[in-house]
């Protein structure tokens, strides 16, 4: 099953950007879309334009009536097909995508060049070989994986499921099942394609579905049929009906749609389709009618592709590509004038040049062959565990969080046996306040009383959580006698918050006992309270809250809402003195849980009239039958109760810092990465968790902008300006021009808290800083108006001034244009890393989008370039494969540059020798395998198996991640260093056989074999040198290239229709040739190994330092404590 | 049984394992002093031997070389060589005395050294086919020979432009009065004998138009015995090459005068080539040539000079090795 379920993780990666955009584009009013930058954020949300409901073209599905359905033959079958081709279609297809590459057109153009006669370089075949080469090995790879595709698409489509035909369920296949056919599935079972639940095993019309392949997220959704055909179908009874729903679109998180059925007409929503790639959980059977099939459904539809993102070393590669272009020009005039003026001057002879009977003038040219690499990055996870906790809580004014619960402290027995007794069993333990706990054992009198028993009902009721009751037969319970046994609960929920307040309202003995849509049950203190739940106001990014209509059993009406404080206190009653008091009590709590670094939420509740509650049933129902805007009029519709609010309290629950978080964040401070932290949190909050995760420090200059309009803003930032004396942006920035590195640069965490965190690479040398470090702490709002304005240059001054930068209550959209402002003002490189939805805008817009898979879902982890597990892998990923991998490219670049580059002066100095004519001493075959076959596996082997110092020293070392910022490992000086090296090597490899056989009877083809294996063997040597680590792999690559060039050259000159024939096997019995090979390799590599040895012995980099002190240490362990004692 | 296979599927797993995790068992090289001292020391050892040995070998190899292409124009053609050399009714003969200065052991290599001339050229070097020298007139596709492809409608034996400016000048040795046996047989590579050159081809409809580029050939000969022609179309490396022409099969000795008449039939005179006649004898190394000799000697004493130098700057400047207190942020706070 879950193999078979597997395709749809793989295909679906990159569903998260659905909602992500969609995230982005709803929260974007509360951003005043004011980030003109982000605009490229909006584009990618262009896609989901089509999500409106296309009212006027609605698609129509007539239950159980596939043929009317599907009439006018519009609708897609159940056929899927992930596979790019078939059998025809495969080489056209595959050959248009493969030319999409630069390289492969250039190969291409190289070859077709050859074919005219006059141009031809190579020979016509020979020509071809190295694109053809590359052309087969991809198409096999392709081929191979299409093929994947096409037996894991039959299995898929030859997959069966119970369809009701001819009035009862039958197995059929997969691929024939049609939109408007009602499906049957049982539990554990894969859903076959988009369907609208019509009935479920449960009475009123509960499914649960996990939907794993979907979004990733392990936690069970529930989903519901409407009453309506909920009923009939329990009854056994045919629905026949038609649905009007929207075109097939991406977004896996919205749908509308309306039924008709029995003449009513009501409205289905996301919570009443199930998609294809679920998995029926918790529920014996679910009967739904298919609406979307085969390529149309949401999990087929997202399959997009994730842009793509370049390192810097590339683009300096790209700079040195052209240089070498130049250079190759350069070569190419000199031997076009050369044989220019050589024609001129023997023009009168020319006819009568034994060697050259025809004037004919043609230009030399010259293959280069780049070679693509392809760069990694790395990435991180959060700073919290999200593992939330329900720390305090005020109640009515009074703060509870002094003393924690412990069985014996309460009161009387007969309350300890209630408690105990009461209590469900949950999955985590909860400390309790025991203050509070006896507090709720009181009578049901008195204001204060009836706001806690409320106060806990609203945390009990006000979620979208789902309780999950199950047998716990093992666990006797000595006390539970009422109980017959003790019931395990587990509560599954979107969010951990939401699941936090509910095990804690648990603990407290208001026990979520049951959800279905239309009623919950709530266990008090051991009596079952039934509440009617007449509509619910889900949490959005604008109101900030969430609230939900009750009926009481005796009648009375109330709204319950639950939300973040900024949005709270404005719709709270003003009525008494009392609520004034209560209010700013609450909100000194408040103050004070965030400033422990505890997230909070507040609690109010109200009654309604039965006026109100008329007025908000009828815009309610209207609203959420709506095809067109439903958000905005939903919205509209709370408004109308969540106004006038009695405060009831507030709840602070911790999220724990993950482990290791403070000190991965030193490390990387220390490996010279400016982290920035991007928060949706309070001011307090960020604070807080900076002070905790040690990235802020007591000793630290806090610079705290917080302004409500623009004077204020610009004021702040000034007066900020000149009290710390920032200097202006442009000398910083051309000292960080010069400093940066080309991989790393801004680091972005948000930490789970919902917050983000930017690390940026500071200068290189640590600047003479007198003061005490900055830290800029700025909230949202202030960024509204700053990133709006002008005064998006100051804010960048003092932000890259600043050790610390701190954005607390920032929008999605805006943390994007927090990377962006960095990315378009400096050259530094950014990285983003955050878990939740609210991420995503930021990771796509970084150079390094990192994701971590917490319990906020997977959308960041699908838009990430990268993800991990806990935030602390960060330092990991940078400092030891961010290292390795630096350190790899940047050689590897030099080295291929190096390895054609010697290649083509060889050859380049040789046609000086032959009248400017470009002929090639080496044989066509050689020349072409030279870079295919003779030296590629060591490159490859060497990029992906060097490593210069072992993690644990790096890890130990942060600072050695400063190379980096040096550009130690690739920067111009090296490459024209690496080029001067390149030409005495070229010389060395042309002149000493030139010199060994002056005036003797070598041949062209001898002399080519001889240039041959001396340049393999010399590249392989040099490679050979810098290689720091040898595994036996490394050695059967370098070694055998050497073998097989041999090898190569003994067959090719064993074909006598070559003009080489039986050069090899000549040259091999001479000893001057052996002579020769060695003398070549030996002076060719002298300088670099003079030049190599030192530098590592009198100017070792701290790179080399680390790795002697790894490996010398290692092998004599006497020696080592001495240095270090020395050094403390 | 079962457990064997367990257990090797294990081993299989670790190493996969292993290899995935990159921590592969590895040998990981540090340049120490010690090593770069021992690596030029041993560099210098051996070099230095090895130079020396080569330049003796060298050294035991007499050359005399005679340039001849102007002393073998009259005095009167002298300003208009190519007139000389193109007018068929003017004896080309020619005789030189060759001084011998040491005593040279048999066999003595007869080459013949041309200068100045670019064998190596482009166009000349792809005009040949290397099928119709195998296979004859029964090979048709002769395009690459161009431009010596056809003459007179008629294909060409061997075809294109090497095999038309076969070198066509020959010499005969005499010393005191008696002629010199030279054995003009194997002068070419075995393996183009008997597998490049067809043995059944014999040349055809070759040197017939109007342009001469050579010399000609017998066309009873099958091109496998034209010895001559395979040492030509080994085209040569370089614009000055050697060829060889035959082998002396007697000792010379010191002071011997050889006189060598030769018909000086080649013309190289209309782009200033130069044509030398080059006895020589040979070592295991092959011809004269000091520059391996040299080069080695240097490269030796060098790296014992290096070996030397480190010796003393690690003596001078000794940084103890894998010192982490060098690592710059630890040298500050030292400092600080």
């Amino acid at each position: 099953m879950p193999r078979q379920g597997s395709w749809g993780s793989m295909e679906l990666h990159n569903n998260c950007n659905t909602r992500a955009s969609f995230d982005i584009s709803r929260s974007s009013s509360l951003a005043q879309e004011n980030l003109s930058k982000s605009q490229r954020i909006h584009n990618k949300s262009v896609d989901f334009d089509d999500n409106l409901p296309h009212a006027e073209n609605p698609r129509l599905i007539y239950i159980n009536d596939p043929r009317r359905t599907n009439d006018k033959y519009e609708f897609t079958g159940n056929e899927i097909r992930t596979s790019k081709y078939t059998l025809i279609t495969f080489l056209p297809k595959n050959l248009f995508i493969q030319f999409h590459r630069v390289a492969y057109l250039y190969f291409l153009a190289i070859a077709a060049l050859n074919q005219l006669p006059p141009l031809a370089v190579f020979g016509r075949t020979v020509s071809l070989f190295p694109l053809l080469f590359v052309l087969c090995v991809t198409a096999i790879k392709d081929g191979y994986e299409d093929w994947r595709r096409h037996r894991s698409d039959r299995n898929e489509n030859n997959r069966e499921s119970l369809v009701l035909q001819a009035g009862e369920f039958q197995m059929k296949k997969w691929k024939t099942i049609r939109a408007g056919e009602v499906v049957k599935i049982h539990a554990d079972e894969t859903i076959p394609c988009d369907m609208v639940l019509l009935g479920t095993s449960d009475p009123s019309g509960l499914a649960y579905i996990q939907t794993m392949n979907l979004d990733g997220e392990s936690n069970l959704k529930t989903r519901y049929a409407r009453q309506e055909t909920a009923s009939s179908i329990f009854e056994g009874c045919n629905v026949l009906g038609l649905i009007r729903c929207e075109q097939p679109n991406r977004n896996i998180y919205e749908f509308t749609a309306n039924m008709e059925f029995n003449g009513h007409r009501f409205p289905l929503s996301q919570s009443n389709i199930v998609l294809r790639g679920c998995q029926l959980k918790n529920t014996d059977w679910i009967i739904g009618v298919v609406v979307y099939a085969g390529q149309e459904t949401k999990a087929m539809l997202n399959s997009a592709v994730s842009p793509s993102k370049r390192s810097k070393l590339e683009s300096y590669m790209n700079r040195e590509t052209l240089w070498l272009s130049i250079f190759l020009l350069v070569m190419c005039s000199v031997v076009a004038v050369g044989m220019g003026l050589w024609l001129h001057r023997h023009k009168d002879e020319l006819e009568t040049l034994p060697y050259y009977r025809k004037t004919y003038i043609r230009n030399g040219r010259e293959n280069d062959n780049d070679t693509n690499l392809s760069l990694y990055y790395y990435g991180v996870g959060t700073l919290t565990e999200n593992k939330m906790e329900f720390r305090k809580a005020s109640v009515y004014g009074k703060d509870y969080s002094s003393s924690n619960f412990t069985e014996d402290s309460l009161q009387d027995d007969n309350i300890r046996d209630a408690a105990i007794s009461s209590r469900w069993k949950l999955k985590s333990e909860i400390s309790v306040d025991s203050e509070l706990m006896n507090f709720l054992h009181k009578d049901l009198a008195g204001d204060e009383r009836i706001a806690a028993h409320l106060f806990f009902l609203t945390l009990a009721a006000c979620n979208t959580v789902i309780p999950i009751v199950s047998q716990d037969a093992s666990s006797g319970h000595g006390r539970s006698d009422s109980w017959g046994e003790v019931k395990a609960i587990d509560y599954q929920g979107e969010s951990p918050d939401e699941q936090a307040l509910v095990s804690a309202a648990s603990a407290y003995g208001y026990t979520l006992h049951e959800r279905t849509s239309g009623h919950i049950v709530i266990d008090v203190n051991g009596d079952k309270l039934r509440l009617d739940v007449l509509g619910l106001h889900e949490f959005d990014s604008v109101r900030k809250r969430m609230s939900v209509v009750i009926r009481f059993p005796d009648n009375t009406i109330k709204v319950l809402v639950k939300g973040a404080d900024t949005t709270m206190f404005s719709i709270l009653a003003r009525d008494t003195e009392k609520d004034n008091l209560i209010r700013q009590v609450t909100q000194s709590h408040l103050t004070e849980y965030s400033s422990e670094g505890l997230r909070t939420l507040v609690v109010a509740a109200r009654d309604l009239t039965d006026v109100e509650l008329e007025q908000w049933q009828c815009r309610y129902e209207d609203a959420s039958t709506s095809l067109i805007d439903r958000a905005a009029k939903l919205r509209q519709t709370a408004a109308l109760v969540e106004c006038n609010l009695n405060l009831l309290g507030a709840t602070a629950i911790e999220d724990k810092l993950q482990d290791g978080v403070p000190e991965a964040i030193e490390a990387l401070r220390q490996a010279g990465i400016k982290v920035w932290v991007l928060t949706g949190d309070k001011q307090e909050t960020a604070i807080s968790i900076g002070l905790s995760c040690k990235l802020l420090t007591a000793d630290m200059q806090k610079i705290i902008i917080n302004g409500n309009s623009e004077e204020e803003c610009r004021n702040l930032l000034t007066d900020a300006k000149t009290r710390y004396g920032v200097q202006p942006a442009h000398r910083k920035n051309e000292n960080s021009k010069r400093s940066n590195n080309p991989q790393n640069g801004y680091l972005e965490i948000p930490d789970d808290a919902k917050s983000s965190n930017v690390l940026q690479p500071c200068s290189g040398k640590e600047e003479p800083d007198v003061c005490a470090p900055l830290a800029l702490i700025i909230d949202g709002n202030s960024l509204v108006y700053i990133l709006e304005k002008d005064l998006e240059s100051e804010l960048f001054d003092i932000a890259t001034s600043c050790k610390v930068v701190l954005c607390c209550r920032v929008a999605p959209l805006q943390k994007a244009g927090i990377v962006d402002l960095i990315k378009s003002r400096t050259d530094d490189m950014t990285l983003a890393i955050g878990d939740g939805a609210n991420d995503v805008s930021m990771i796509q817009m970084a150079d390094v989008g990192v994701g971590i898979c917490g319990q906020e879902g997977r959308q960041a982890v699908m838009a990430s370039d990268f993800a991990m597990g806990q935030f602390r892998f960060l330092k990991r990923l940078l400092l030891v494969h961010g290292h390795w991998n630096y350190q790899r490219v940047g050689y590897l670049v030099l080295y291929n540059f190096y390895r054609n580059a010697v290649f083509v002066l060889m050859l380049f100095w040789y046609i000086l020798c032959t009248a400017f004519s470009t002929t090639s001493a080496l044989t066509d075959w050689s020349s072409v395998f030279y870079s295919v076959i003779y030296t590629s596996v060591p490159t490859i082997v060497v990029g992906i198996l060097d490593k210069d110092l072992s993690h644990k020293t790096l890890l130990k070392y942060p600072k050695l991640y400063g190379a980096g910022h040096r550009h130690e490992a690739y920067n111009l000086q090296l490459f024209w260093v690496t080029m001067i090296d390149t030409l005495w090597q070229s010389l060395v490899l042309f002149y000493i056989p030139l010199f060994t056989y002056k005036e003797s009877s070598i041949d062209i083809w001898s002399i080519g074999s001889l240039w041959t294996i001396a340049v393999v063997i010399l590249v392989n040597m040099h490679l050979a040198m810098d290689i720091r680590r040898w595994v036996f792999i490394t050695h059967a690559a370098v070694w055998g290239s050497i073998i097989i060039t041999y090898a190569c050259m003994v067959v090719l000159d064993s074909i006598p229709i070559f003009p080489n024939y039986w050069t090899i096997y000549h040259l091999a019995k001479s000893p001057t040739y052996w002579l020769t090979i060695l003398l070549i390799i030996i002076v060719a590599l002298l300088p670099r190994f003079l030049f190599k040895v030192i530098h590592q012995i009198f100017w070792p980099s701290d790179i080399q330092i680390a790795r002697e002190a790894e490996i010398l240490r290692k092998a004599t362990p006497n020696l080592r404590s001495m240095p270090i004692e020395d050094s403390s | 049984m079962a457990d064997m296979n367990r257990e090797r599927h294990r081993t299989r797993e670790t190493a996969f394992y292993l290899f995935t995790q990159q921590s592969l068992p590895a040998c990981k090289p540090v340049l120490t002093p010690g090593w770069v001292i021992t690596i030029f020391l041993f560099m210098g050892l051996i070099f230095i031997p090895v130079g020396l040995i080569t330049l003796r070998a060298s050294h035991s190899v007499v050359e005399i070389v005679d340039r001849y292409d102007t002393e073998c124009v009259p005095e009167a053609f002298r300003i208009d060589k190519i007139s000389y050399i193109q007018d068929d009714s003017i004896p080309k003969n020619c005789s030189r005395f060759m001084k011998v200065h040491k005593y040279m052991k048999a066999p003595i290599y007869i080459y013949y050294q041309l200068d100045n001339y670019y064998q190596n050229h482009r166009r000349y070097v792809k005009s040949r086919s290397d099928k119709q020298l195998l296979h004859g007139q029964k090979y048709h596709d002769t395009s690459s020979c161009q431009p010596v492809e056809l003459n007179s409608g008629q294909p060409i034996v061997p075809c294109g432009l090497i095999a038309w400016s076969l070198f066509n000048d020959s010499f005969t040795f005499i010393r005191e009065r008696a002629e010199l046996k030279v054995n003009r047989k194997n002068i070419a590579w075995k393996s183009d004998r008997d597998h490049k050159f067809g043995k059944n081809v014999h040349p055809f409809n070759f040197q017939n138009g109007t342009l001469i580029g050579g010399g000609k050939l017998n066309p009873k000969i099958p091109l496998s015995d034209q010895e001559d022609l395979i040492v030509w179309m080994r085209t040569s490396a370089l614009p000055s090459f050697r060829k060889l022409y035959g082998r002396i099969e007697e000792d010379l000795d010191a002071d011997d005068v050889i006189v060598v008449n030769l018909m000086n039939n080649y013309n190289t005179y209309s782009f200033g080539g130069k044509k030398k006649l080059v006895l020589s004898t040979s070592s295991w190394l092959g011809g004269k040539n000091d520059f391996l000799g040299h080069a080695c000697v240097i490269i030796g004493s060098s790296s014992l000079i290096l070996a030397i130098v480190f010796t003393l700057l690690h003596l001078k400047y000794r940084r103890p090795h894998g010192d982490t207190s060098y690592l710059p942020w630890n040298r500050k706070s030292l400092s600080g």
